[in-house]
């Protein structure tokens, strides 16, 4: 175990695999020279070379494509999108090529690729910069999405995103990149599929990933000083969802909230919360909160930001709803 | 394609004057951001036009009220030039609700309706459809305007650049599309992004004309923009017009420049566009050192007071949260 940083992580992650596999490289603009925008694929080139770490011009249709054909032919890819704002650019090749390939000949061809990058909210960068797009990619078959809420996660899933073979969506944040913890040394792999529960509690389950899972850390030590011990579950894989792991907390609480960073509507949790109306109804004390983004594009104005995202004091006031706690 | 330098001033000293007075307001104004940066009054990102200043000056100085301009993220340059008050500018900076865009986009996303501005944007190659947009307006409207698109280097790669253009061409939109070519995307020397340096034969391709200027000269910029624009408000035919450029610091404010030298840096700022036609300015007699120096005092202080008000400007109003996502009123919201 040693303590390190959520992108020092997934670059040991990178690393591992890129050593274990000559199959694999990476490829996306300044991953190389540069050692990647966020410093996420520090020390690569030097490690494997250029032609295993390299540097894209800013074509992301192009090289998304390049990545999907040179999957079907055997390599491995990881596409690092500089933040996932610049995959709408190659979307057509994630959706309708990488996302279908396996399907649409019938078998004959999977692509084992990896598209890895920052997600969701950067700070102040606006409305252009701050997608959220967990939703988007979950909602096509043929995709798996993940998305990590610290760094011992981070780097278990991605090496499994890594050997899966299909297509992987990994969601990093711009805002925990910089988020120490341990991580186990070597081989360490958090299976594609399997949620965890990260903080036991018996009145009410938060559901929450990636940096939402930080705010329902802390909504969850606010809950405590008033007498409700709060379960936080993170999903971890968006796409398969761990509705086992679910079921097993929801039938504990009886009560849910959902947080996520995107928009409200058509909303993973949306989705979640589904999926619980329709297999545990009956185990319900209290409709589900979902806590989301508001339903406008991200305002640059520092207190329209703080207003569109979800925060503590909104976890907290869900969970004392759906206590009946208010 | 090349051209030499005029020997001959062909500006008069009036518009001369103007145009130096344009860009120490744009290179003020950066350099007052990127210390307000500093003290956190503004946050994410931040890329300055300063070193490029002559190429946005010196084109839109043929711009007509009629024309259209758009650009990317590093757009304050460009609405200074076309004449958004520095207020306007540096409370958007800010996040306030008395700039540009309510402060509601921020150091990437100014616009300015009445210039035609139509904004900053945050994605690389996401303006070219919104330029020639404009350029088809023109055209369906018959108002003899014209566009002017400006992208980076790096956008010359993007599929939209290839698309936009080969429809401009089919169908004789008068756009002008001027790359700004600073010599770096990001980290990335165009050399190693770019199979085809040679940005202005990329035109032949379309069957269209190039032109390669020196965008660090603003004369030159000045003097071939003007014939150019000509030419496309009466040919309607798109251009392609290499700008070599560079800016001086880095990408954004959080870029280090690890990438470039000091001595290649330098050896821009000695060709300082600012610092060339003070120089000459002063050297022909037309201004007094004194002058100019009274100038860049006022210009200071104009900026100085943009940043108090700027700082002295609310945030926009909560109720302003959901308010233009959309315009019209529908359904039972
Ligand atoms: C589609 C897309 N990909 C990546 C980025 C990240 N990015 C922002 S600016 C930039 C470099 C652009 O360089 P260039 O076009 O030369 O313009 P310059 O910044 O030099 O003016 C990159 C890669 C982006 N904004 N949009
Ligand atoms: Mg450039």
């Amino acid at each position: 175990m040693a303590v390190m940083e959520m992108k020092e992580a997934i670059n040991q992650a990178l690393k591992e695999e890129m050593t274990r596999d000559e199959k694999v490289f990476i490829l996306g603009e300044e991953v190389a020279e540069y050692n990647g925008a966020y410093k996420v694929t520090k020390g690569l080139l030097d490690q494997f070379g250029p032609k295993r770490v390299i540097d894209t011009p800013i074509s992301e249709a192009g090289f998304a494509g390049l990545a999907v054909g040179a999957a079907m032919m055997g390599l491995r890819p990881v596409v690092e999108f500089m933040s996932f704002n610049f995959s709408l650019v190659a979307m057509d090749q994630i959706i309708s090529n990488a996302a279908k390939m396996y399907y649409m000949s019938g078998g004959l061809y999977n692509i084992p690729m990896v598209m890895r990058g920052p997600n969701g909210a950067g700070p102040r960068v606006s409305s252009q910069h701050s997608h959220n797009m967990e939703s988007v990619f979950a909602h096509f078959p043929g995709l798996h999405v993940m998305s990590p809420s610290n760094p011992k996660d981070a780097k278990g899933m991605l090496k499994s995103a890594i050997r899966c073979n299909d297509p992987v969506v990994f969601l990093e944040n711009e805002l925990s990149y910089g988020m120490k913890d341990e991580v186990p040394d070597g081989e360490f792999l958090v299976p594609i599929g399997k949620g965890d529960i990260k903080r036991e509690g018996t009145d009410v389950t938060i559901i929450a990933w990636a940096r939402m899972m930080s705010l329902a850390k802390t909504a969850a030590d606010e809950l405590a000083k008033e007498g409700i011990h709060a379960e936080l579950l993170d999903p971890r894989t968006l796409k398969p969802l761990d509705m086992p792991l679910i079921a097993q907390s929801v039938r504990k609480t009886n009560r849910v909230v959902i947080v996520e960073e995107g928009h409200f509507f058509c909303g993973l949790g949306a989705q979640i919360a589904d999926n619980i109306y329709t297999e545990l109804f009956d185990y319900l004390d209290s409709p589900i909160i979902r806590i989301a983004q508001s339903e406008n594009p991200m305002p640059y104005a520092a207190n329209l930001e703080a207003a569109t995202l979800p925060s503590v004091a909104k976890i907290v006031n869900a969970a004392k709803h759906v206590s009946y706690n208010v | 394609m090349a051209s030499v330098k005029n020997e001959v001033p062909t500006i008069a000293k009036d518009k001369m004057l103007e145009m130096l007075e344009k860009m120490l307001n744009i290179r003020h104004f950066e350099e007052a951001s990127i210390k307000a940066y500093q003290q956190k009054k503004i946050a994410g990102f931040l890329h300055t036009y300063i070193g490029q200043e002559a190429v946005g000056v010196g084109t839109l100085a043929h711009k007509q009220p009629q024309d259209a301009v758009v650009t990317t993220y590093r757009c304050h340059g460009l609405s200074l030039a076309l004449g958004l008050p520095p207020k306007a500018g540096m409370a958007e900076l800010f996040g306030r609700v008395t700039g540009c865009a309510r402060g509601k986009g921020g150091s990437m996303h100014f616009f300015d309706k009445q210039h035609n501005f139509l904004g900053g944007h945050g994605i690389v190659g996401g303006q070219f459809g919104v330029g020639i947009g404009a350029a088809f307006k023109s055209n369906y409207d018959e108002d003899n305007a014209v566009s002017f698109i400006f992208f980076g280097d790096g956008a010359t790669v993007q599929g939209t650049f290839h698309e936009c253009f080969n429809l401009a061409a089919l169908w004789d939109l008068p756009a002008i599309f001027i790359c700004e070519d600073n010599q770096y995307g990001m980290g990335t020397a165009c050399t190693r992004a770019i199979a085809n340096t040679v940005i202005a034969s990329k035109a032949e391709a379309y069957g269209c004309k190039g032109y390669t200027l020196n965008g660090m000269d603003l004369h030159e910029v000045h003097d071939r923009m003007r014939d150019i624009v000509k030419e496309v408000r009466s040919t309607r035919r798109p251009v392609l017009v290499h700008m070599k450029t560079y800016r001086y610091f880095g990408h954004s404010v959080s870029d280090a420049g690890a990438y470039r030298s000091k001595e290649e840096v330098d050896s821009y700022k000695a060709r300082d566009p600012i610092l060339a036609i003070s120089r000459e300015l002063i050297d022909g007699k037309s201004i007094t050192e004194d002058e100019f120096k009274n100038l860049q005092k006022k210009i200071k202080n104009q900026i100085q007071e943009a940043v108090d008000f700027a700082d002295e400007s609310p945030e926009p109003p909560l109720e302003e949260l959901t308010q233009h996502v959309y315009m019209d009123e529908v359904g039972n919201a």
